[in-house]
């Protein structure tokens, strides 16, 4: 019920697009007793936006209370949409010549950005279809869905339904048509996966640590699929609510150093970087439209968080039942913490994407980080190291163990959670990590001994390390 | 230090696992080692010695005022800052400071206690009340404004009186006995509110540098429940009631959320406050610029001061003045002015009817 007036301060709903669920204040029952003729709140039951549809509350679909339920069908799809094709064009994250890799978990979230990327994406083909010069390619969609069935619980027939269910909603996405991959976690293993998986996950006795490590290894598997495969960007549907609640959690394991890394448009730390176009819309709104599109999804295959992660999940919805607006307030908060070098798309050597790249950052005043970029990355959940944790790297004597190196050169939090305590079994749960994980910390120590090395180079008076 | 896991029954006395001459009396808190209570009054004290000196909180010669308030954490403040000063030789002047707010059955009681722990530690100590600086007491402002935002008023009122308190004591600095779990809560706070500019000082084990009286939290790394176990060992005289405003304070689902963390985590507190000190603020991102309040001179970003502003609220009649998000200056203070443009963010008024 927007009462029209351009100066009113008082909080009541405009009809702009971003005034929905992102600014809002709770309506309360006594703003429209003022004298106005409207006595209930859904009684004027027109869209909010574009005046001419029922609103969803009062065709009975939505409960009256949401703010959702003040618009219609078509403007609420509009609106949701209207946020994702915002982030896509505003970061970058979508070239003519990309190849995506959309992950799909069954879920609501990765169910809408497979929908919204395949409209995109069937736009672009009619236009090219339609152009006389096809100078524009069309980019490549591609989905993957993790199968954790190595390490979870659920039955298999129900689990072979589930795929078979995904495998139709992407053969139903079509044209253009898009190739699906069930990704085995244990792949991140070149063999005896599920074996090592198994052992490796039993060697850490913290529950928080065991499901973050379980995470880290689910995006080791998205890409390696998707450079093995030849996409280009690897597409998350992270929506606000999953974001607000990594924020808590990151805070609350000690990685507020890291944290502005995980939570932006863009994360290009990985060999195929990463977009979350879904960061503004919450996920109460992406169930809605799931629910009311007839979207289909697979809730069998998610199970519940257990350990800090629980505890934060539950406390987050908590908080955004007693205001609706929380989740957006914790993001947006996190938001103006310094972002990394790497939280935009790289520029690439085609000149007409770095020009609009650079269009793009004066338009939405995008600055480039301009701070150092970290010298060192936790080798098994990839965040930015601060100078403070990079010193104890290099503070090893010469007669550590491999592991001992490679626990030396983790984060803080993933020593903690993940990492074994007693020495003899650190060594035994170094042996059973995925290559990937042990190549990039071997890197990373004798880059850092070379840096040393470099530093001092001119008062060594001998080539080898002792000194003969 | 580890996770809480189920731990079997104790078949018999457990050794210190410190000086293992002893017999264990409780499990720390903070790492759940089974210690006896010489070593836990060691660590605790030691720890907190260690804070003192690695942050430079103190130097020789100053004077240094103890926010006390007749709670625990003031209390153990008060106890552990004349030990260590004795021990250590840190040369300081020490004196209790006390704010009453005038809220009958709580604040007279506690203001007992602080008036025993004068005799009990040797303290001299100075009272301010809120009558006497503000003319109005914590229940008169409840009874005008209910039970939403009285904290507010109580906390902006607070910070003054303990500034002006210790200008008439002419001290160098102030302690306050913020403890880890309350500076966790905090950050925790802060975010959820976004208070960005809060959220990047809210870690600081010093603060107001560049204000009246600089004020720090010895207690920073130290856990509430350490505390409270160190005055029940010692037998420490202190007041342990809730205020009886606070039940509806936001600050209780942070709270809430930190208790249900340290069952699980221990570590999780000092997690928290290491996040907070890693935080990088973008420069980009507005700060409040540092001035003084046009009415009485007080440290403000505003025109006026917050303490001005709620005081004008309640002495107009107006309690919403100040509370809620401030879209301009000073929260509707202009409004004499400017009537025909509408108020800035006055919660409860509808449109339509903004009038004075």
């Amino acid at each position: 019920m927007a009462c029209g007036a351009g100066n009113c301060q008082s909080g009541c709903f405009r009809d702009d697009d971003h005034s929905v669920v992102t600014e809002k204040k709770k309506l309360t029952n006594g703003t429209l007793s003022s004298g106005s003729d409207l006595d209930l709140p859904n009684h004027h039951n027109l869209c909010l936006k574009c005046k001419v549809n029922e609103t969803l509350a009062s065709s009975g679909t939505v409960s009256v209370d949401g703010d959702i339920g003040r618009f219609c069908f078509d403007c609420f799809r509009g609106n949701l949409f209207g946020k994702f094709k915002l982030a896509v064009t505003s970061n970058a994250m979508i070239s003519p010549t990309d190849n995506i890799l959309v992950a799909f978990s069954g879920g609501p979230s990765s169910r809408v950005a497979l929908q919204f990327v395949h409209e995109m994406q069937h736009k672009a083909q009619k236009n090219f279809d339609a152009s006389r010069d096809r100078s524009l390619p069309v980019f490549g969609v591609g989905v993957a869905f993790v199968d954790e069935s190595a390490v979870s619980r659920i039955p298999s027939d129900e689990f072979d339904r589930a795929i078979q269910d995904m495998k139709s909603i992407v053969s139903n996405l079509a044209p253009p048509e898009k190739a699906f991959h069930v990704v085995p976690i244990e792949s991140v293993y070149s063999s005896n996966g599920r074996d090592r998986l198994e052992e490796l996950l039993n060697a850490v006795k913290d529950v928080t640590g065991k499901e973050d490590l379980l995470q880290h290894l689910r995006m080791l598997s998205l890409q390696k699929n998707a450079y093995e495969n030849g996409y280009t960007k690897l597409l998350l549907g992270s929506c606000t609510s999953r974001i607000a609640c990594h924020v808590i959690s990151a805070t609350v394991k000690g990685q507020g150093y890291s944290l502005p890394a995980d939570i932006q448009y863009v994360d290009a730390r990985w060999e195929i970087p990463v977009v979350l176009p879904l960061r503004d819309c919450l996920a109460q709104e992406l169930n809605m439209l799931c629910r009311l599109d007839g979207l289909k999804t697979m809730e069998v295959l998610n199970s519940p968080h257990s350990g800090i992660n629980g505890l934060v999940a539950s406390f987050v919805t908590l908080l955004q039942e007693e205001n609706p607006s929380r989740e957006c307030t914790i993001v947006r908060t996190a938001g103006k913490l310094t972002p990394f070098h790497f939280n935009q798309i790289p520029e690439s050597d085609d000149s007409n994407a770095h020009l609009a790249s650079r269009r793009r950052q004066k338009k939405f005043n995008l600055k480039p980080n301009e701070s150092v970029p970290p010298q060192s990355y936790c080798p098994i959940c990839n965040s930015p190291l601060s100078k403070s944790d990079h010193l104890i790297l290099s503070s090893l004597g010469s007669d550590q163990t491999n592991a001992d190196i490679f626990g030396a050169a983790c984060c803080p939090s993933c020593q903690f959670q993940i990492l074994p305590k007693e020495p003899a079994s650190m060594e035994h749960f170094y042996s059973l990590l995925p290559q990937q994980f042990v190549v990039q910390a071997k890197d990373r120590s004798s880059s850092m001994q070379r840096q040393l090395r470099e530093q001092i180079q001119d008062f060594l008076l001998s080539d080898s390390e002792d000194g003969t | 230090m580890g996770e809480a896991e189920v731990k079997p029954k104790k078949a018999g006395p457990v050794q210190c696992s410190i000086c293992s001459q002893r017999r264990a009396a409780l499990k720390r808190p903070k790492t759940l080692e089974q210690i006896c209570r010489e070593c836990f009054y060691a660590v605790f004290e030691e720890e907190i010695h260690r804070v003192i000196v690695d942050n430079q909180l103190f130097k020789p010669g100053e004077r240094i005022a103890i926010g006390a308030s007749g709670g625990k954490d003031s209390t153990v403040l008060a106890y552990v800052l004349s030990e260590l000063n004795r021990r250590h030789n840190y040369g300081l002047d020490l004196f209790l400071l006390s704010v009453d707010e005038g809220i009958t059955g709580y604040r007279d009681d506690s203001l007992e206690t602080v008036k025993r722990n004068e005799i009990q530690y040797g303290l001299p100590l100075k009272v301010v009340s809120y009558k006497d600086l503000y003319g109005w007491t914590m229940d008169e402002i409840v009874k005008m404004i209910g039970l939403k935002n009285n904290c507010t008023f109580c906390g902006v009122f607070r910070r003054q009186a303990l500034d002006r308190g210790a200008a008439m004591l002419k001290v160098d600095k102030l302690a306050t006995g913020h403890n880890a779990d309350d500076i966790a809560e905090t950050v925790l706070l802060n975010i959820l509110r976004g208070d960005i500019a809060r959220l990047s000082r809210c870690t600081s084990i010093i603060t107001g540098e560049d204000g009246p009286i600089p004020r720090c939290k010895p207690f920073k790394y130290t856990y509430e429940k350490e505390i409270v176990m160190y005055a029940y060992f010692k037998r420490l005289d202190y007041f342990s009631t809730e205020c009886i405003y606070s039940p509806n304070a936001y600050r209780g689902f942070a709270r809430e959320f930190i208790k249900d963390l340290e069952r699980i985590r221990p570590r999780a507190i000092l997690d928290i406050i290491r996040s907070g000190e890693k935080f990088r603020i973008s420069t980009s991102a507005k700060m409040p610029e540092q001035g003084t309040c046009e009415r009485c001179g007080y440290i403000s970003s505003q025109k006026w001061c917050k303490a001005c502003v709620l005081l004008e609220g309640l002495n107009r009649g107006l309690p919403k003045l100040g509370i809620g998000r401030t879209r301009g200056l000073n929260n509707g203070l202009e409004c004499d002015t400017k009537q025909s443009n509408g108020v800035k963010n006055i919660q409860s008024k509808q449109c339509g009817t903004l009038d004075f």
